[in-house]
């Protein structure tokens, strides 16, 4: 069964949001790392991109497939995991804490609130996955 | 299509039960990876042996007086050159020189040979070689004028009656590859033939874990290794000992290794996949398999056509490249130079022991040579890449 943190909010597309104030930090998931297999290329944005809600930021590429990733939040870019270009095979190793891809300084900090909660991304799971 | 409909090789259960990530490979339900994942398995295969399911293989007996001619007119390698206990890689050509299928020809004999054919296409190979093997005239040389038995000459076209004898034996082999620079040592704690013996494609019958097998030095990794046939009633067996004897858990020892990893491997050497370099519409000199294409050796089907494409020379040709900005190129990507599209991409992949993103592709031949810089689409970004020497890997040996 996939590892699902209880303080995170999820998507339909298998990204995670973790919410601190007005900053919302955005990965993909357990379920998507493991999907995916070995990740081996993160194609990620910039600082002052500004993305509109549920916009396609950057993508995650295994030795076998691609995965375009998307924001679910609007507002803009204000740090870059840049670390990921050098070490992708973290989001495999740990996607909730250092895969972090973005963090987005949110238009609506209440957008993330009607994402799924950790308990309803694990029923849309075990639902479609 | 629901996995019950999906064709199981004998191993189907263990490979679930080592964790084996299994998808629709052609028809076939097999497994892409296991636990360890695509790349440690590549890497793992690459330094220490690396064991891969190929039960899905086709498999087809020609025996009778006629086995040797009968194969020669029908594929690209000269079977007159082999020898008992000798085996090559050919293809099969349709009329046109295009590719129906490539494959490896085991000679056991004079009158006895196996050739090993792709999965997805076995049944048509099968078709292809029985509508030669009825009323259709198989094209000959004048070499071998009259040579077969039963067979009268039209002109150059032969009428047959050939004296073959074919069996699709698929259903009757399991097919293991062990592959890496531990495998030889592997196999040979279970079985008494002296591995060392065999050369590079090369093969023996004997046995392995007391079960009956053909023992083939070939594989489609670039490293060295054998691949065992036997009874699929033993193929489990044969699996599992494998694992025991090479150490399976050890971080050094033999890892059970997916389709993702068999492509992987295969790329880095730079060999052709059926379906991306090779196809119906692609003949042997452009896939680069000149190599085999023995137009000398007297005709066989599609001689004609690529003794013209020869004569004329190749527009196009695959080659390797390697991309130079970051991103990976993927099968069918388009590819331009100076902003026109020339080509596309027939293999893209990551290179896990490369640690490079490589591929093969199409090309026209002016833009083929090595150091050639091409842009290749991927989702709209034009990404530079450049022509390379292939292989991409070559194994110390």
């Amino acid at each position: 069964m996939s590892n699902i943190p209880e303080n995170l909010r999820y998507s339909k597309d298998h990204e995670w949001v973790l919410v601190e104030g007005e900053l919302a930090s955005i990965g993909i998931t357990d379920y998507a790392q493991h999907s995916l297999g070995d990740v081996v290329y993160i194609d990620l944005p910039r600082v002052g991109d500004k993305l509109g809600p549920h916009e396609s930021f950057g993508s995650v590429e295994s030795v076998k497939a691609v995965s375009e990733i998307f924001t679910p939040v609007a507002g803009e870019i204000v740090e870059v995991n840049d670390g990921l270009n050098d070490t992708p095979e973290k989001v495999n190793a740990d996607p909730y804490g250092d895969a972090w891809f973005i963090k987005v300084k949110m238009n609506n900090p209440g957008e993330a609130d009607a994402m799924l909660s950790g308990e309803e991304y694990e029923e849309y799971l075990t639902a479609n996955g | 299509m629901s996995t019950e409909d999906l064709k199981k090789t004998p191993l189907n259960q263990a490979h679930r039960e080592l964790g084996g990530k299994m998808v629709d490979f052609g028809g076939w339900d097999m497994p892409v990876q296991y636990t360890a994942g695509v790349i440690e398995e590549h890497m793992r295969t690459r330094t220490a042996a690396g064991l891969f399911d190929v039960s899905h293989m086709g498999e087809i007996w020609v025996e009778g007086t006629d086995a040797i001619e009968f194969v020669n007119r029908l594929t690209t390698n000269d079977v007159t050159k082999l020898v008992d206990g000798q085996a090559h890689y050919s293809a099969f050509t349709n009329e046109n020189g295009g590719v129906v299928d490539d494959l490896l020809v085991y000679r056991f004999n004079q009158d006895k040979l196996l050739l090993v054919v792709n999965a997805g296409t076995t049944e048509k190979d099968w078709a292809w070689i029985n509508k030669w093997s009825g009323d259709t005239p198989v094209p000959m040389s004048a070499k071998h004028e009259n040579s077969l038995g039963g067979g009268t000459t039209d002109g150059d076209k032969w009428v047959p009656a050939p004296a073959v004898n074919l069996t699709n034996a698929s259903s009757n082999y399991c097919q293991i590859a062990v592959q890496g620079p531990k495998a030889v040592g592997i196999l040979q704690q279970l079985t008494e033939t002296n591995l060392d013996e065999i050369k590079y494609y090369w093969f023996t019958t004997g046995r392995v874990d007391g079960v009956e097998a053909i023992i083939s030095r070939t594989g489609y990794t670039g490293e060295d290794g054998f691949e065992v046939y036997a009874d699929p009633k033993f193929a489990v067996q044969l699996w599992n000992k494998l694992l025991e004897t090479g150490k399976y858990g050890d971080v050094d020892g033999i890892l059970p290794a997916g389709l993702a990893a068999r492509n992987t491997l295969r790329l880095e050497s730079a060999m052709s996949l059926y379906g991306h370099e090779l196809d119906d519409d692609i003949t042997p000199l452009e896939a680069g398999l000149g190599w085999i294409t023995k137009l000398q050796k007297g005709d066989f089907v599609g001689r004609d056509k690529l003794m013209a494409l020869k004569e004329k020379g190749l527009t196009r040709k695959v080659v390797g490249f390697e991309m130079i900005d970051r991103g990976i190129a993927r099968d069918g990507f388009d590819i331009y130079v100076n902003e026109e599209k020339v080509g596309h991409v027939t293999s893209g992949s990551p290179a896990p022991f490369l640690k490079k993103n490589i591929g093969l592709a199409f090309l026209p031949l002016e833009f083929a040579n090595i150091g050639q810089e091409i842009k290749i689409d991927v989702r709209g970004k034009h990404l530079a890449a450049e022509v390379v020497s292939t292989p991409f890997y070559r194994r110390q040996k």
